[in-house]
């Protein structure tokens, strides 16, 4: 107790307890780097279990002589308030400091200062302790088009930038045009999608090489399969939406069963079905190509999802405004169509973008019918006998990837989540 | 009458069409079936199943039926999930209590877990402990021990096996003390209502808890014997450890890639549940003379428990649903087992990826209805 | 007149760089009952919440029946049952039924049999006329009805001292009186009490004194007649003609 009140600063002593206690928290987090970038310790003298805790008896002692309510000097109140509230918290901050002081050096030296980008074989690495970056370069574009074939990857990228292009049109329709925006993009859009991906990645007519799916890969066809994913299971969500609302038995019920069935299942084994039990279902003449068979068998399980996102939305609309189409003599479509789903789609855009988000990230699953999308694709170059050995950089950089990506989407969907919040 | 039939036909068409659909899918079924002479049914679940498992809570080998086999990957997966709860759990309390923390460093560390974690694949998670990090362990033979008598190797995590002794012993024990603490309750509660005093139920609880199993030991009723993992050499360079319990890699990379992305999600969950009590809750319980524990347990719990529980059940279910990637890293789990292996030998593919199927519709259903009744009865009466 | 109960002597208090309390010294005698008003931000609301201390003050002295508030002031929940605070927001527990919100300190705090303190509970409930809804949840009831609970729920620990902090702000204008009436009922039963309010008629039916408070600091403090009658400050007579 004593020693407490000892450490303990007043306003009348404060300065010097200020400069004592700053210098201990420094000579802490100095001892701490000496240790970590250059391998020296000062205080080996002392016996071990005192040397190896030295720094952090130091820089609490330092932290509590600092602590006061109010100081008026204005650095040492903010270091107060946010990491030295207490004792606990002083101890918590110093480890924090110590743990990324100890962790960067050796970090730093494996991904930057010993690591090797240079050569195209496993040779260049042989030599170094670090990453291999050698190795994401010569797969990379493994990575990103899989299996395609090197000298058409153009048509991949052409067919994106065209895809991006057509989803900027509703950006620049005006007047009477705007009207048919949904309609543009719940029916016209997929259809130009799907005809501009068959003809320019697919192939086989206007005198460009037909390339099956089975070579599609890596990064583009997680693009493909999310965006197909999410352009039909948009539609399909919103019937199911309105049906689970509907006043109609039957309907409704159908719905509710679809939706809780769908919700009910892992993905892996939709995907299951998809490959091994839905062939059973067709005629034994038809054939569907795998990747089709597991972008439908994704709509078909993302469009509960979505179903159930657009509930919530028709929900939180307030009972008025159905109140005020039926008033107007409208029917129930026109009603949905003009006065409902509009209102409720806007509230709902985060969610869906969060469903999006969600099925980004499931898209590595279709390895267990054997399409190779980024993850699949990195598992095929870990196997390959001339790049053993490393695995941790190809999932280092498979991370950054995706972590990039889908930080990106889920930021922008809390950004449109606060600006329809506050428009309302 | 107009309204009716208005109301009728689109009732009727639907349902049409959901008959067409299911129709034209079983008829094909059957024709397909026919033409590879196979008959729909689920008899084969009683023949042999003639393969082996890996990793198995029950007694299993390849004379046992398709049926076991299926319990075998049933129970792994409720092992994976089970452990992968606690572990979420643990987490992701502390998380998102770190993430309130009027500490900046701890708050954005956590803030920066949740963001990391979250946004990355589940499967490259998975792949990334156990192609990668788990790989990176040493042999068995150049293991330190990690406190002590476990030992994490490359071929999996060696603990110590408990051998008990009488065991039903223990667990009458533990009954016994459950049902004297329902009865000191009550005697707590009577207590209350008739003199006002307070007895520390919750301490006499744990003591009891304690103190029953304690005296089955102390008079050797029951006895425990702890089986150490040792070092046993196979050939000339491989080497495993004996006796004690093998954790296979592929659950430890499961558990801790399900546990760790989960987590983020239970996390934001009790963020949520811990902002959603306003701070005038806890300002009105001071005021009325209420200490900060009385406080917690009293007004702050009942309320956040009612905000975090429905939506971090939700994430359980996730967990379990999500722990069929098992399949990805040949963790003998109920879609590898069943669904993987069972389906190649027999080629019954409808039945068996039914079966998978209501497994797990079976389970999300019964949790989402236990969970709806629930919330039901702890909703905060409104208006 | 009897000994002061609550003494506050240069009393200051800092929100960062922010003084929210300058050099405050009131004192309130047994009985008494003090309106304080002033212009929103003028720490009014922060000067009664140092009272039962859920603000801390920084330099200064508070002594409440006796003790006095400080880092080193053990049992601060027993000074703060001797204290009991409505609040703007009535902050009843939502969880609990009306009843289980009067009973809940007294039980946990006062170690009150069930039954007596149930008694008890319906006896305030009575006194505040809505006995009838002690079965129903906070948020079944309106505004009015729920800052009354709170106001029993508050009395329900027999505190020396009432403290209310704007009680009447959050409420529509209908079920403003209701809440007053009670206030007036406590008043005429001897409490003492210590009003952050805007309602000047209630200053005038009940209050012995009312304090004027601007920028932290108090700026007159007189017998509620002469305090409508001839304001002596400045600041006094514009918020009076701005608020009357």
């Amino acid at each position: 107790m004593i020693n407490i009140n000892i450490l303990k600063p007043n306003s009348d002593n404060f300065q010097t307890y200020l400069y004592i206690g700053s210098g201990f928290i420094f000579i802490s987090i100095f001892d701490v780097i000496l240790r970590s970038f250059f391998n020296l310790n000062f205080s080996t003298s002392l016996p071990g279990i005192l040397n190896f805790f030295l720094p952090l008896i130091l820089g609490l002692v330092g932290f509590q002589m600092i602590r006061l309510e109010y100081s008026g000097n204005r650095i040492v109140d903010k270091i107060n308030e946010s990491v030295n509230n207490n004792t606990f918290n002083a101890g918590l901050t110093l480890l924090i400091i110590f743990l990324t002081l100890i962790a960067t050096p050796p970090a730093l030296n494996w991904m930057i200062f010993e690591a090797t980008i240079s050569g195209d074989t496993k040779e260049a690495c042989v030599a170094t302790k670090g990453a291999c970056w050698t190795y994401i370069k010569v797969w990379f574009r493994r990575f990103m088009y899989g299996m395609y074939p090197n000298d058409f990857h153009w048509r991949i990228n052409t067919a994106f930038i065209t895809l991006i292009g057509f989803a900027f049109v509703g950006y620049f329709m005006r007047g009477k045009l705007k009207n048919y925006i949904t309609f543009y993009y719940a029916i016209f859009y997929p259809i130009i999608a799907f005809i501009i991906i068959n003809f320019l990645i697919s192939g086989g007519s206007f005198g460009l090489e037909w390339v099956e799916t089975n070579a599609w890969g890596g990064l583009s066809l997680t693009f493909i399969v999310s965006f197909f994913g999410l352009i039909f299971c948009f539609p399909l969500g919103m019937i199911l939406a309105l049906g689970r609302r509907s006043e109609l038995p039957v309907i409704k019920y159908i719905s509710i069963g679809y939706i809780e069935f769908w919700r009910g299942v892992p993905l892996i084994t939709v995907l299951f079905m998809s490959s091994v039990m839905f062939p059973m279902f067709l005629p034994s003449d038809a054939f569907v190509d795998k990747l089709i068979r597991v972008i439908a068998a994704i709509i078909l399980f993302e469009a509960a999802y979505v179903a159930e996102v657009i509930r919530g939305g028709l929900q939180a609309l307030p009972r008025g405004q159905y109140d005020a189409a039926k008033s107007l003599g409208m029917g129930y479509w026109r009603m949905q169509i003009f006065v409902i789903l509009p209102q409720a789609l806007k509230l709902v855009i985060p969610g869906i973008a969060n469903t999006f988000l969600a099925l980004v990230k499931d898209t590595p699953l279709i390895f267990v019918v054997g399409l190779s999308e980024v993850v699949g694709m990195l598992q095929m170059a870990k196997t390959n006998p001339k790049w053993l050995g490393y695995a941790m950089e190809g999932y280092i950089f498979a991370s950054i990837l995706f972590w990039a990506i889908c930080y990106a989407m889920s930021k922008y969907s809390q950004y449109l989540e606060l600006k329809y919040k506050t428009e309302r | 009458m107009n309204h009716k039939i208005k109301s009728i036909i689109p009732q009727l068409l639907t349902l049409l069409f959901v008959v067409a659909v299911i129709g034209f899918f079983t008829i094909n079924a059957q024709l397909n079936m026919d033409e590879r002479g196979i008959d729909f049914g689920y008899g084969f679940l009683s023949q042999e199943s003639s393969f082996d498992v890996q990793f198995s809570l029950i007694e299993y080998d390849g004379s046992h039926s398709y049926a076991k086999a299926y319990l075998v990957g049933l129970l792994n997966t409720i092992l994976v999930s089970v452990l992968g709860i606690i572990f979420c759990t643990i987490i992701g309390v502390i998380v998102g209590v770190a993430r309130l923390s009027p500490n900046y460093l701890i708050r954005n560390t956590a803030a920066w877990y949740v963001e990391f974690f979250r946004n990355v694949p589940l499967l490259l998670q998975i792949f990334f402990w156990y192609y990668a990090a788990l790989r990176a362990l040493p042999l068995p033979e150049n293991t330190e021990p990690l406190f002590g008598v476990t030992y994490l190797t490359v071929k999996g995590y060696y603990i110590p096996r408990l051998i008990w002794e009488n065991f039903d012993i223990l667990l009458y024990s533990i009954l016994a003390a459950i049902i004297s603490i329902v009865f000191i309750r009550n005697y707590a509660r009577k207590l209350q209502e008739e003199k006002g005093q307070q007895l520390p139920v919750l301490l006499i609880s744990a003591g009891l808890l304690l103190l029953f199993p304690a005296i089955t030991f102390v008079t050797g009723m029951v006895q425990l014997e702890v089986a150490l993992p040792v070092l046993k050499q196979l050939s000339k360079t491989s080497f495993i450890y004996a006796d004690g319990i093998s954790v296979p890699p592929e659950l430890l990379a499961l558990v801790l890639a399900l546990s760790l992305y989960t987590a983020t999600f239970v996390a934001e969950c009790v963020r949520a549940g811990i902002q959603g009590v306003s701070k005038g809750q806890k300002e009105a319980a001071a005021s009325v003379g209420l200490t900060p524990n009385q406080i917690l347990k009293l007004v702050i719990m009942p309320q956040a428990l009612r905000i975090i529980i429905p939506p971090t059940t939700n994430q359980y279910l996730n967990l379990t649903k999500n722990s069929s990637l098992a399949a990805a890293i040949a963790y003998p789990d109920l879609v590898l087992v069943f669904a993987g292996t069972a389906l190649m030998q027999t080629g019954r593919a409808i039945e068996i990826v039914s079966i998978t199927m209501l497994t797990y519709l079976t389970l999300s259903l019964t949790i989402s209805l236990l969970m709806n009744w629930y919330n039901k009865k702890i909703a905060i009466k409104e208006k | 007149m009897s000994e002061s109960i609550i003494q506050m002597k240069d009393v200051n208090k800092w929100f960062g760089d922010f003084q929210v309390l300058k050099d405050i010294n009131l004192e309130v005698k047994e009985k008494q009952k003090i309106v304080v008003c002033g212009p929103s931000g003028s720490g009014k609301s922060t000067l009664i919440r140092c009272i039962n201390r859920l603000e801390e003050h920084q330099k200064g002295q508070i002594v409440v029946d006796g003790n006095e508030l400080s880092e080193k002031t053990k049992d601060i929940e027993k000074i703060r049952a001797e204290v009991g605070m409505v609040f703007q927001q009535f902050n009843l527990f939502p969880h609990l039924s009306i009843l289980d919100n009067c009973t809940l300190a007294p039980i946990w705090v006062k170690k009150t049999p069930k039954k007596q303190a149930e008694e008890l509970a319906m006896k305030q409930l009575e006194q505040v006329q809505i006995a009838d809804q002690a079965q129903k949840f906070p948020g079944q009831l309106s505004g009015g009805q729920q800052q009354r609970a709170a106001l029993a729920r508050a009395l329900c620990m027999e505190p020396k001292i009432m403290l209310f902090d704007e009680p009447t702000s959050a409420l529509d204008p209908e079920m403003i009186k209701e809440v007053l009436d009670a206030m007036v009922n406590l008043a005429k039963g001897g409490m003492t009490m210590i009003v952050v309010t805007h309602e000047m008629g209630f200053a005038k039916e009940v209050a012995d004194e009312v304090v004027f408070m601007d920028e932290g600091m108090i700026v007159e403090r007189a017998k509620t007649k002469d305090f409508f009658a001839n304001p002596k400050n400045e600041r006094t007579k514009l918020f009076l003609s701005q608020i009357l």
